[in-house]
């Protein structure tokens, strides 16, 4: 290290009251923020959970459609003429739907039921217990074990409760990339079961599950589906909408740019004053620096550097505690919605250096302004 | 070394305007040579710490020139006059200015880190710095563990660890007793002075008026007696 960084390293470190004020004051702020982003991006990644684990390639749906919970049933002539586009390799319809489940206890659970289709199954979850062909039984469901797994009373196989007045019986349990959003545990059974089980409007297709045959076929699928009137999504295109719609139309985005801005705020004020504060209290010391030879540019690269580092440790130890925060939660619950991503990493540091921009540009104004004459002058 | 170490001319520094102006230093002449150890004494207020300011590239004069070892300081930018300071100029400051968080050697090294030096050379070189003040064993305590006289002989030691040419000493025994203010002038008197190197301190102690080459009185910003005679001050 450069002495004259070292130098400012030591002058940092050294006043461990002060420094400690500056590491807590950004590593709250820092944890504040990534706490939140991560909640958020957690939130947005469960909300297309079906998206996920279903897996289908390219999604046909009403354009209406604004989030995968709010499908609108199309008709059984929609499901043909995608068969029929050239690049199609396969096309299967999906229901998707809610339904009570009455307890032993009396009470009534509503959970989200998946129906398959009937022939080939496609968008099956992964078995932990049971087969998947028993699915064909009568009353047939397979039950997905995630974190609202509790809410049916845990049931195994051979368990049976009422789902809207029709018997049902489980008789697989799986497990699922991601658990759903809304808190209500999932269901999966076949197609034609779940429009008998599940009263629905005229038309019962939630979506059509699309296979191309190459990746190179899906703009034309899109161009056709279109031209009948419905729309198709890839896989990616269809999370980004479910995202959309929680981030701008329900006011979730808003608030939680507001919490963001928020802790960036707490942070600043605390990490900002203090280290004006560490200044205000060196400021003799730097005017002797200044009185000794110091140029300009090495007091302003001793402030920068003092800010950056108190800054950059701030951070890591506040990711280093949301991380561990989240991991524990994780360990609790396995479902626990917040995630870490390089968005929100890059956000919060973003917001870090604009919190050391701010803080060392005082400084750096203040040191700046003050004349080696006063210290000579006592 | 040839020529004058700093030659002063017609320095004016005043500070403030219209009714508020303050005549901080008149039209002051002054030449001081290598191997002198020069005084500049006078009542508070009398300019004496503004005539040092400005003779030492830290204050601006309003009139005259400061030539330092024949470079007309004023003339520089303010990159080179920091270089000025930082390499031909040592400061003794009143206060010390040590910084509390540093340990000794590392508040002597300050104007080596600055030159760019490594840092553990820089420390080796501070270190025989120190042991030449006598504060060797003291190396590694912060300032605040040490007598005022030995914050003093840091603050020496900072001060000449660039071996400067000109060392400036703004009242160095103000904080001391009489008996430590006197061995730290016969300590730089008989160590620090030498035949290249100019000395200039600003005092009000006229017990250690003996270690003057020449003593400058000054009064209401002019120099009104240059006295080589010490013991004739001391008597006025």
């Amino acid at each position: 290290m450069k002495g004259i960084l070292k130098l400012a390293y030591k002058l940092l470190v050294n006043d461990k009251a002060k420094f400690t004020a500056l590491l807590i004051g950004i590593t709250f702020a820092v944890f504040l923020m990534m706490f939140i982003t991560s909640m958020f991006m957690g939130v947005l990644n469960h909300a297309s959970a079906t998206v996920v684990n279903v897996g289908a390639p390219v999604w046909v749906m009403d354009p209406s459609v604004q989030a995968i919970t709010s499908s609108i049933g199309m008709p059984n002539y929609v499901l043909d003429a995608v068969r029929s586009i050239p690049g199609v390799k396969f096309a299967v319809p999906l229901y998707s739907g809610t339904a009570l489940v009455k307890l032993h206890d009396g009470t009534y659970q509503a959970a989200s039921v998946l129906g398959l289709d009937d022939t080939s199954l496609y968008g099956r979850p992964v078995l932990t217990a049971g087969k998947i062909e028993n699915i064909y039984a009568d009353n047939g469901f397979i039950v997905v074990d995630d974190a609202e797994y509790r809410k049916l009373e845990s049931p195994r196989i051979g368990t049976t409760f009422e789902l809207n007045d029709h018997r049902a019986v489980i008789v697989g349990v799986a497990k699922v990339t991601i658990s759903g959003l809304f808190g209500l545990p999932t269901l999966y059974t076949t197609y034609y079961r779940a429009i008998q089980y599940i009263p629905n409007p005229r038309f019962t297709i939630s979506y059509v599950l699309v296979h191309p045959k190459s990746s190179s076929d899906i703009p034309a699928i899109k161009r056709q589906v279109a031209a009948l009137g419905y729309m198709a999504l890839t896989k990616d295109e269809f999370i980004r909408k479910n995202a959309a719609f929680f981030v701008f139309q329900t006011g979730a985005g808003t608030n939680i740019l507001i919490m963001t801005l928020i802790s960036f705020i707490v942070g600043l004020s605390i990490s900002g004053q203090t280290f004006y504060t560490f200044i205000l209290e060196n400021l003799e010391r730097f005017g002797a620096l200044k009185a000794i030879g110091t140029r300009n540019r090495q007091l302003v690269t001793m402030i920068l550097f003092q800010a950056s580092f108190t800054a950059l440790t701030g951070y890591g130890l506040g990711v280093g505690l949301c991380t561990l925060l989240v991991y524990l939660a994780k360990l609790r619950l396995a479902s626990y919605a917040a995630m870490i991503t390089y968005p929100s990493l890059l956000v919060s540091f973003v917001m870090v250096v604009i919190i050391a921009a701010i803080s060392s540009y005082f400084g750096v104004r203040r040191v700046l302004q003050i004349e080696p004459f006063d210290i000579f002058r006592g | 070394m040839p020529g004058a170490a700093i030659k002063a001319n017609g320095l004016g520094k005043w500070f403030g305007e219209g009714e508020a102006k303050t005549m901080a230093v008149r039209n002051v002449d002054l030449e001081a040579g290598f191997g002198e150890m020069i005084y500049i004494v006078g009542p508070s207020g009398s300019g004496k710490t503004t005539l040092l300011s400005v003779l030492s590239g830290i204050l601006r004069p309003n009139a005259g020139k400061v030539e330092v070892e024949g470079i007309d300081i004023w003339n520089l930018n303010a990159d080179q006059l920091a270089d000025f300071r930082l390499n031909k100029i040592g400061f003794v400051f009143q206060d010390y200015h040590l910084f509390p968080r540093l340990n000794t050697a590392e508040n002597v090294a300050i104007p080596l880190f600055l030159r760019k030096k490594d840092w553990d050379e820089s420390i080796g070189e501070a270190t025989r710095y120190l042991e030449v003040v006598g504060l060797k064993e003291r190396a590694n305590l912060p300032p605040v563990k040490l007598s005022g006289g030995e914050q003093q002989r840091v603050a020496i030691a900072r001060a000449m660890v660039g071996q400067p040419d000109i060392l400036i000493m703004d009242e160095p025994t103000a904080s001391l007793d009489g008996d430590t203010g006197h061995a730290i002038l016969k300590f730089v008197h008989e160590n620090i002075l030498r035949a290249d190197r100019c000395i200039i301190v600003v005092t009000h102690d006229s017990r250690i008026y003996e270690f003057a080459s020449r003593i400058l009185k000054m009064e209401d910003g002019r120099l009104t007696v240059t006295q080589n005679d010490a013991s004739l001050l001391q008597k006025g």
